[in-house]
């Protein structure tokens, strides 16, 4: 894996990217802090296909993989607002759902 | 000789003794079903034995004996944490590592070496002082020393004042040491198994039935086994086989490379570690260098060597040892790390009442391997973990009870 398809920049050096974690939704802010503790801490660690936050340094730009963590391969990159339709709200009125 | 070895090989009184006995058939139950034949399931099974009592075990591994993370560590062992809790159970573990080729009566290598953190910035030294007074408090022979005591230790570093990153002072940490890690599983096996312990390698689980909180039987490729009290020792699969009961783990698996070098005259006598040059090095007995560096940038599960890792890896090496550069490369590989949030691992008890947990090892496994078989074993006798191990239970996150010991970690992150 030395190149990495970035969807703003095309294909890029792998050493350009920084990995950002596992694509999740965090709970609401007035959520349970059981629930907010496994959010923050509890992984599911899957051994296979992962959806992930991927960042590319050098253009700030951030974007989401699709990555077979067994295999070493990334499957497919796309820009975040394939599943990210609308702004997530973090304020605290009208949060919690 | 060879005539003589092989008129030796074909007499009649000359029986070979395996160490193990050949794998039996499984039984329909067991008291205690232990998951995961690496160095911490067969320290569980040989402490339940010898000290418990308890002998009605299966130690079940989907691969060979001490295949895994048991043969993929670099065998460095030490005590010099940050936390008290930490240092008091990497403590416990430095006592029981030295009279393990005695109560073994099999020599695994245990060596004296030193373990010299280097600190090449201001703040690095500042934790290292932290540590060495934790240390120190708890009775673990830790200290801040300056270049010049460096040089005697390990006159063949490069202590320049020129360097990229010049050396300012070391955690110096004599009881540092090394073992041979197969040895250490094979030493375990024997005596479990002498004890009457059965250990069922190629026998991989699949599945758990749970009748309410606890755990009834272990599935298996070879059968379903009913079981008393079930451990989990999966370092490396730890997540896989938590989810088959039910249970996520504050757990990401980072592949973790190490190398070592052709045999060299011995000039090394410490283990040398800088965390600021994501760099690890030691010379074993027959003069290879062990060496290791920082975990891989990505989760996963690949047990590859990649030539970026040699590549960091050997930049900083010859930032230490310049005289290194033309030396060659003998093997390579990969392993998992399971990583938690604290650098701490998770040990004890479950939401399931009769399953219990070993996990959460990421870079800090082999060294604990005695320890963590003496208190799971009493553990897994008597129900509840001990005080020793209570720091690290399951539940710390959900209380925000996390144990830091990302400040100890010889692996760069």
């Amino acid at each position: 894996m030395k190149l990495m398809h970035c969807p703003l920049n095309g294909w890029r050096n792998f050493g350009e990217f920084v990995y950002g974690g596992e694509v999740t939704l965090p709970p609401a802010h007035d959520a349970d802090p059981k629930e907010w503790a496994d959010w923050v801490f509890m992984e599911d660690n899957t051994a296979g296909v992962v959806r992930e936050w991927w960042f590319h340094s050098p253009s700030s730009y951030w974007f989401i993989a699709e990555r077979d963590n067994v295999r070493d391969v990334v499957l497919r990159t796309y820009p975040p607002e394939e599943i990210f339709q609308e702004r997530v709200d973090f304020s605290s009125e009208g949060a919690s759902q | 000789m060879a005539l003589g070895l092989l008129k030796q090989g074909l007499r009649r009184s000359y029986k070979p003794q395996p160490v193990l006995p050949p794998r039996p058939e499984l039984k329909s139950s067991y008291d205690v079903v232990i998951i995961g034949a690496g160095g911490h399931g067969l320290a569980t099974a040989y402490y339940l034995a010898k000290e418990h009592g308890i002998t009605d075990i299966a130690v079940l591994d989907k691969g060979y004996l001490a295949g895994g993370n048991t043969a993929r560590n670099t065998a460095i062992v030490r005590s010099n944490y940050l936390t008290p809790e930490g240092v008091r159970f990497y403590d416990e573990s430095m006592k029981l590592w030295e009279g393990l080729s005695n109560e073994f009566d099999f020599n695994i290598q245990f060596s004296h070496r030193g373990h010299l953190t280097l600190a090449h910035a201001d703040s690095t030294l500042r934790t290292m002082r932290w540590r060495a007074e934790v240390n120190k408090h708890m009775g673990v022979d830790s200290e801040l020393i300056g270049p010049e005591d460096i040089r005697r230790l390990c006159p063949h570093l490069n202590l320049s004042e020129e360097a990229r990153w010049p050396v300012l002072g070391a955690l110096y940490h004599p009881p540092g040491s090394t073992a041979r890690h197969d040895a250490v599983a094979w030493g375990y096996a024997h005596g479990a198994s002498k004890r009457g312990v059965e250990i069922h390698q190629h026998t991989e689980v699949t599945g758990f039935r749970t009748e309410g909180d606890r755990v009834t039987e272990v599935e298996t490729t070879r059968g379903n086994i009913r079981c008393g009290r079930v451990l989990q020792a999966v370092a490396g699969a730890s997540s896989q086989v938590g989810a088959m009961a039910g249970l996520r783990l504050p757990i990401h698996t980072v592949p973790l490379q190490a190398c070592v070098s052709i045999p060299m005259m011995p000039f090394l006598d410490p283990i040398i570690v800088s965390g600021t040059l994501h760099t690890y090095i030691w010379q074993t007995g027959r003069g290879e260098l062990v060496m290791g560096g920082s975990s891989d940038p990505v989760p996963g599960y690949m047990t590859r060597s990649t030539l970026d890792f040699k590549e960091g890896l050997m930049a900083h090496v010859m930032e230490l040892f310049p005289f290194l550069g033309e030396v060659r490369l003998n093997r390579q590989w990969g392993g998992m790390t399971d990583m938690t949030p604290d650098f701490s691992p998770v040990m004890g008890e479950t939401p399931l009442s009769n399953y219990y947990i070993d996990a959460g090892w990421g870079t800090w496994g082999f060294k604990a391997t005695p320890v963590c078989g003496y208190r799971m074993a009493e553990t897994v006798a008597k129900g509840t973990a001990p005080d020793i191990l209570k720091p690290f239970r399951y539940e710390r996150f959900d209380t925000f009870d996390q144990v830091g010991e990302r400040g100890a970690a010889s692996v760069g992150h």
